[in-house]
């Protein structure tokens, strides 16, 4: 009760703040507010595996010299570098690879791969490390005591340890010093509703839409499409982990 | 052979609080270093995200394993049935107890939250071989507790062999669990092996073997009790076995990587460029810690010095502490396969890269505080209960032992 007490605001100019943003919202962009409403899920509802959540990655279209993708993770999930990048966490990053036979060179962003047999949940003792139902490779913060056996297990090496104190923590983005995180397909916005994640909108917004990220099991959803179009592969296919980060253009 | 009679080392001279004190120093140091990583953050140390385990886990592993293989003298008694090693097991016992206390501790307090101790002790994932290893070693410290009581109190010594055999399989269950927490990596090129159980198995008959041997010469030396050298350079000739044995064991595996092309890198990272890992790999591990051994325990004379194998022994450890030093920092150093074919040429994140490592002051403070852990255990162990014989000498022992002429 006094929750609810706490939201309601009785006051005339909290009333019209809120009528005119429900206009807005109805007459600016009245798709994207209602389908956000839409597939919100509520908190007491849990996961299924009818969505299985991931990203494509078109290497062909990142661009040289842009990190977009890099700053925007950093923003969405408070992630701050000390200057010191051998102990900063990087949920993302870019790698330019050059191959050893032709020495063409591409370049691509680089992240936790949510895999399907993720290594890093087949190692963690306490079972911190879990892969939720929809394909998200997640630490539950609660539970992680801090071995890093899972950064010894990723073949992706896309975990960070928090080596130090940790300031302007964003709300809905849970670290501590002392446990393992790496890139959460931006949960957060994926639980609200969201359709995208940062690093996916960055890339858009930078003209490049080399980061697709979407619903690899919707027929209807553009990596879907684009999945079946174009040729795509798993980075260390070899393991056999099913990722849920594919690769086009590498 | 005559009944054995064990008593509680006196303990009251300089020397023995002497003893106490170092080693509580050394205990107490290493607290405070644990303190000041739990304080400060991993970051304060020489790991990152490419090194996550550095010298902590050396000297954790390292006690971990020689714990298990502390009680090699004891199953030589109960499992193989050489009755004159009967009055050694108690101090073998002790030995694998508090070693392997030593090594949990590092283990537990280099965690990034040690506080949640007990989340770790209630939250388990079954398909984790780290987490069976937490069974694996609270089951070992049960069992040899348990074996330590058969052995100690006459009404039970009845139990005393079937408790051993347990406690034997346990223990080579154990290490086997510990070298599978490398083998089970899949994908690191230094890992992923299950030859890493079996080396780990073999290292542990070893560096058990010279943990003993050195605690049992210095008690019976300090105490002025008399030791005898039948079953002395009888152990000595089977710690050379067991340096050997390693030896082979380290050979086998180098050769497979070697044989397969994919890891012609990172052998050639680890045998030849890797700066100080591939030093230690042939200065402490192969020479020091295998090879001068072998010729010290097995030369016709030297071998019988008491002086030599207290150093053969000493070198078994060192070598030991080098061995994982290479395996856990060394395996880590050398980067990750990204895409295959393809070399990395930029990255934020070192990829490709070979990761530097600087072990930091704390982490050295917090692994010789595990080592200063058992032995003070040890210490006070032998001073509370009836762990040592009043003699060990060669008559006591082997009733058909003839004067000095007993064969190395």
């Amino acid at each position: 009760m006094s929750e609810r007490a706490d939201t309601t605001d009785p006051s005339r100019r909290g009333f019209l703040r809120r009528a005119v943003a429900a206009a807005a919202a109805v007459t600016i962009a009245p798709g994207i507010s209602l389908v956000r409403l839409a597939d919100a899920r509520p908190p007491d509802q849990r996961v299924t595996d009818a969505n299985r959540w991931g990203l494509l990655v078109d290497a062909s279209k990142c661009a040289d010299g842009c990190g977009a993708c890099v700053d925007a993770c950093n923003e969405e999930n408070g992630l701050k570098g000390t200057g010191r990048p051998a102990t900063d966490a990087q949920w993302i990053r870019t790698v330019r690879l050059r191959d050893k036979a032709t020495g063409r060179e591409t370049r691509m962003p680089y992240m936790c791969q949510h895999c399907e047999h993720p290594p890093c949940v087949d190692v963690c003792p306490t079972g911190a490390s879990f892969r939720r139902a929809d394909g998200i490779v997640l630490v539950d913060r609660h539970i992680c005591i801090g071995c890093r056996y899972c950064m010894m297990a990723c073949p992706y090496k896309a975990r960070s340890f928090v080596h130090e104190d940790l300031t302007g923590q964003k709300p809905d983005v849970p670290r501590g010093k002392g446990c393992v995180e790496s890139c959460t397909l931006c949960v957060q916005r994926v639980d609200a509703g969201d359709r995208s994640t940062a690093c996916a909108d960055a890339c858009a917004k930078a003209g490049h839409r080399a980061i697709v990220f979407g619903d690899l099991k919707d027929p209807k959803s553009e990596i879907f499409d684009l999945l079946a179009k174009l040729p795509t592969r798993q980075i260390r296919e070899d393991l056999d982990l099913n990722t849920g980060v594919r690769y086009h253009g590498v | 052979m005559k009944k054995v009679q064990f008593l509680e080392i006196e303990g009251r001279s300089l020397g023995y609080y002497a003893l106490l004190g170092v080693l509580g120093l050394l205990v107490a140091v290493g607290l405070g270093a644990a303190h000041y990583m739990e304080h400060h953050g991993h970051v304060v140390t020489g790991m990152s995200n490419q090194v996550v385990w550095g010298i902590p886990h050396v000297f954790a592993v390292f006690l971990i394993v020689a714990a298990s293989g502390a009680l090699n003298v004891a199953s030589i008694a109960s499992v193989f049935g050489k009755t004159a090693y009967k009055p050694l097991a108690p101090l073998s016992g002790l030995l694998a107890i508090a070693f392997l206390i030593g090594g949990l501790a590092v283990l537990v307090l280099d965690l990034g939250r040690p506080d949640r101790l007990i989340v770790a002790m209630t939250h388990y994932n079954f398909k984790s071989i780290f987490a069976w290893n937490i069974f694996l070693y609270t089951g070992f410290a049960a069992i040899v507790a348990g074996y330590l009581w058969m052995m100690l109190d006459r009404r039970m010594s009845g139990y005393s062999t079937p408790v051993g055999y347990v406690a034997f399989i346990w223990r080579l269950i154990l290490t086997t669990g510990t070298g599978s927490i490398f083998g089970f990596l899949v994908a690191r090129d230094a890992y992923d092996t299950a030859l890493l159980a079996p080396l780990f198995v073999v290292l542990s008959l070893a560096y058990g073997m010279a943990v003993f041997l050195l605690v049992l010469m210095a008690s019976y030396r300090w105490t002025e009790r008399p030791l005898g050298d039948v079953l002395l350079l009888r152990m000595k000739n089977l710690l050379g076995i067991f340096v050997a044995a390693g030896l082979y064991f380290v050979a086998v595996y180098h050769l497979t990587n070697l044989y397969f092309t994919e890891r012609h890198g990172f052998e050639r990272y680890i045998l030849l460029d890797g700066g100080s890992f591939a030093q230690v790999f042939w200065l402490g591990q192969v020479l020091l810690g295998g090879i001068v051994p072998l010729v010290l325990l097995f030369h016709p004379t030297l071998g019988r010095s008491r002086t030599v194998i207290g150093v053969a022994s000493a070198l078994v450890i060192l070598g030991g502490l080098a061995q994982m030093y290479v395996t856990i920092p060394g395996g880590q150093a050398y980067p990750l396969e990204v895409v295959p074919g393809k070399e990395v040429v930029g990255s934020t994140f070192f990829d490709g890269v070979v990761a530097s490592y600087s072990p930091s002051l704390p982490e050295v403070a917090l692994g010789v505080g595990g080592i200063g852990l058992a032995l003070l255990l040890v210490a006070v162990a032998v001073k509370v209960l009836r762990f040592l014989p009043l003699t060990l000498d060669d008559a006591s022992v082997d009733p058909h032992h003839r004067g000095a002429a007993a064969s190395a």
